[in-house]
């Protein structure tokens, strides 16, 4: 299973393909792909942001769902999705509405 | 210190200007990022995993109490209030907009500074001993030389586009607090028989994926030889140095491939077309620079013995301090003091907004209004007069920054790791507050006496682990973190390279697995001056392998 990510191109925000078909900046709604047609479609909708401008770094990542919610697969794309480990008040975590997995 | 001309003023602000134009036309939509990411990283601009991050040059570490205020400024306005110092001596910010860049270039520029070649393939900030022209020791300060290198080196046409990264140190005394041997090129400041200064010149080292100690090729240059010299090395290495294979680019591979005594020869030729030529550093243009860094008038403050000697019996944490973090002034009534920002549990090299501009303050009042950045990832007030050192304690206990632990095994180094770093394959910065937490206790501390520890998170070493006494990097084996232990590092005058002690250890292990290292060297010491690094040297691997993994070779 996989999900779309990148950084939007202005401010470096880490930022998710929504299920919604928008960039998303938290990971909890993120558009999952669950096949090859899925991830091509993603990998599709990235190049096509890239070449708009809207985003950078842009890459599929390995996900599984913990609880129902969507965990990053390696610890790298789990610290982007929450910010650094040492600075809890710091990224998508200090948000007020930020749920952590448990 | 060094200040702007007319020429160093309008050359920095073009360079804002022209990336503030790269910038709108980037989110414009004008140019791609492939076009781009190198236009930034020129200018100090990098991806990191959360944000964007700017690195900015502090030349040779050394800042005045205006330029740490803008620093801090930078930090309150368009970051997250605080900024992380380098072991480049220089200062990070992890979060700024790409929108927000050229306004901070401005800030930077109103005070002098920029973060021009802070990154690519050219000659980075070149780096020098942080107790420069203060230090005891010292032959002569070496900022000047610094100066003069970084003059040269800047958009230098012909190393612009070396075959990699390109970085000098350069000490002024025996006692080398700069790690001259891991630079590309190491530059000791010392005077010859008759008295003139020169250089010995080491070439080669590096850390990296591929540690090596440089080689030293000339045991004296004149210092009016010193850009022609430095030339003749770049030249050779622009030429020869690897292209096809960026991890077998730096100049230590070259050296190690050519080896070092045909490589003396290429570099001495190549000196022999340059050395009479306007490369040959004119006596008055040296005096010119030098002046820059005519060191402060320092007074006789005599009184400070004895405030010092009463200061001490009122306080324990003065005491301790003193014994620690202050370090012995050319001039017998002053002091160098260590700003630790290793207090237990922090993060090493972090500094808040505020933090910063209490010490721009202590500076202007106490410092002759300079400070320094070490490559240690501390700041270093160079020059108080010792009976302001209470006050400049009280100070810093006000702002959480009076920890009496430089030099001791919780003044950490630790790279940013894999919290911000997009290179990175494991966390540093966690494995630091967690050893620091283990050994807090500043009577433990001062037991075990000097030991480095440095930590990286990922091979390209930026954490120094190769050098450092007990040395860990960080790497990410079957999706987990992995921590491998390397003992016998040092980066002094004593170069070595760190060897690897056995198998790494998952995070939950690592603390123990200090300690237990710790453990076993208090046990064997010969005395409490046999410091850490030197009964490894005389003990070798064995006993520490013995006592982290004999158990589980006899369960095997």
């Amino acid at each position: 299973m996989k999900v779309l990510t990148a950084n939007r191109l202005i401010d470096g925000e880490v930022v998710w393909y929504g299920a919604a078909e928008a960039w998303i900046e938290t990971i909890d709604t993120a558009r999952l792909a669950r096949d090859k047609a899925s991830e091509e479609a993603l990998q599709n909708v990235g190049k096509a942001a890239l070449a708009a401008n809207l985003v950078v770094d842009v890459e599929l990542i390995d996900v599984e769902l913990v609880g129902g919610r969507i965990v990053p697969t390696r610890l790298r794309e789990r610290i982007r999705a929450a910010g650094p480990t040492n600075h809890l008040h710091h990224g998508k975590q200090a948000r007020p509405d930020f749920v952590p997995v448990a | 210190m060094y200040r702007y001309d007319e020429f160093d003023h309008s050359f920095v602000q073009a360079r804002v200007a022209e990336l503030r134009d790269q910038v709108e036309r980037r989110m414009a939509g004008e140019i791609t990022e492939d076009q781009f990411k190198p236009l930034r990283l020129m200018n100090g601009v990098y991806l990191q995993l959360h944000a964007y991050m700017l690195r900015v040059a502090i030349p040779y570490g050394t800042l005045s109490s205006r330029q740490l205020r803008m620093l801090a400024h930078i930090a309150r306005t368009y970051d997250k209030g605080y900024g992380h110092f380098t072991t480049r001596q220089n200062i990070q910010y992890n979060w700024p907009a790409l929108a927000d860049i050229p306004a901070i270039l401005d800030d930077l520029a109103s005070v002098e500074m920029h973060a021009i070649q802070t990154s690519g393939n050219c000659i980075r900030n070149v780096t020098a001993d942080h107790f420069a022209g203060a230090a005891a020791d010292e032959v002569a300060d070496p900022r000047p030389y610094a100066e003069i290198l970084r003059q040269w080196s800047s958009v230098h046409p012909e190393f612009s586009y070396l075959p990699r990264k390109f970085k000098i140190a350069v000490t002024g005394s025996t006692r080398d607090r700069a790690a001259i041997q891991v630079h590309d090129i190491g530059l000791h400041l010392k005077k010859d028989a008759a008295g003139a200064l020169g250089f010995a010149v080491y070439v080669g080292g590096g850390q990296g994926r591929t540690p090596m100690i440089a080689k030293k090729i000339r045991d004296f240059l004149p210092e009016a030889d010193l850009l022609a010299y430095c030339t003749a090395i770049l030249r050779v290495y622009n030429l020869n140095g690897r292209r096809d294979n960026k991890y077998k680019a730096r100049i230590k591979i070259l050296v190690h491939e050519t080896g070092a005594e045909e490589l003396t020869r290429q570099v001495e030729s190549e000196f022999a077309h340059l050395r009479d030529t306007e490369l040959k550093l004119p006596a008055a243009d040296i005096r010119a620079i030098q002046a820059y860094f005519a060191p402060p008038a320092l007074i006789a403050r005599p009184e400070g013995d004895e405030i010092v000697r009463l200061a001490r019996l009122d306080s324990k944490g003065f005491a301790e301090w003193v014994d620690q973090n202050v370090t012995t002034h050319r001039h017998p009534d002053h002091a160098a003091v260590t700003i630790s920002l290793k207090g237990i549990g922090e993060v090493p090299g972090d500094a808040t907004d505020s933090q910063m501009e209490a010490i721009a303050d202590l500076a202007e009042r106490y410092g002759f209004d300079e400070i320094r950045v070490s490559h240690e990832q501390n700041l270093i007030l160079p020059h108080v007069a010792r009976a302001d050192l209470k006050a400049v304690y009280d100070g810093l206990v006000a702002i959480g920054l009076a920890t009496a632990n430089s030099n001791l095994i919780t003044d950490i180094i630790a790279c940013p790791g894999l919290d911000y770093c997009a290179l990175a394959n494991a966390r540093s910065i966690p494995v630091a507050q967690d050893i620091a937490r283990r050994f807090a206790s500043l009577e433990r501390q001062r037991e075990i006496g000097e030991l480095k520890l440095k930590i990286s998170g990922c091979i390209n070493a930026c954490g120094h682990h190769h050098v450092g006494h007990i040395g860990i990097l960080g790497v990410e084996k079957k999706g987990a973190e992995l921590y491998q232990i390397t003992l016998g590092g040092s980066g002094d005058e004593n170069t070595s390279i760190g060897e690897i002690v056995g198998r790494g250890f998952p995070p939950e292990e690592l603390t123990d697995a200090i300690e237990m290292i710790v453990d076993t060297y208090l046990a064997l010491r010969l005395d409490a001056s046999e410091r850490f690094i030197d009964a490894y040297r005389r003990l070798g691997a064995a006993p520490f392998k013995e006592a982290l993994y004999a158990r589980e070779a006899k369960a095997a």
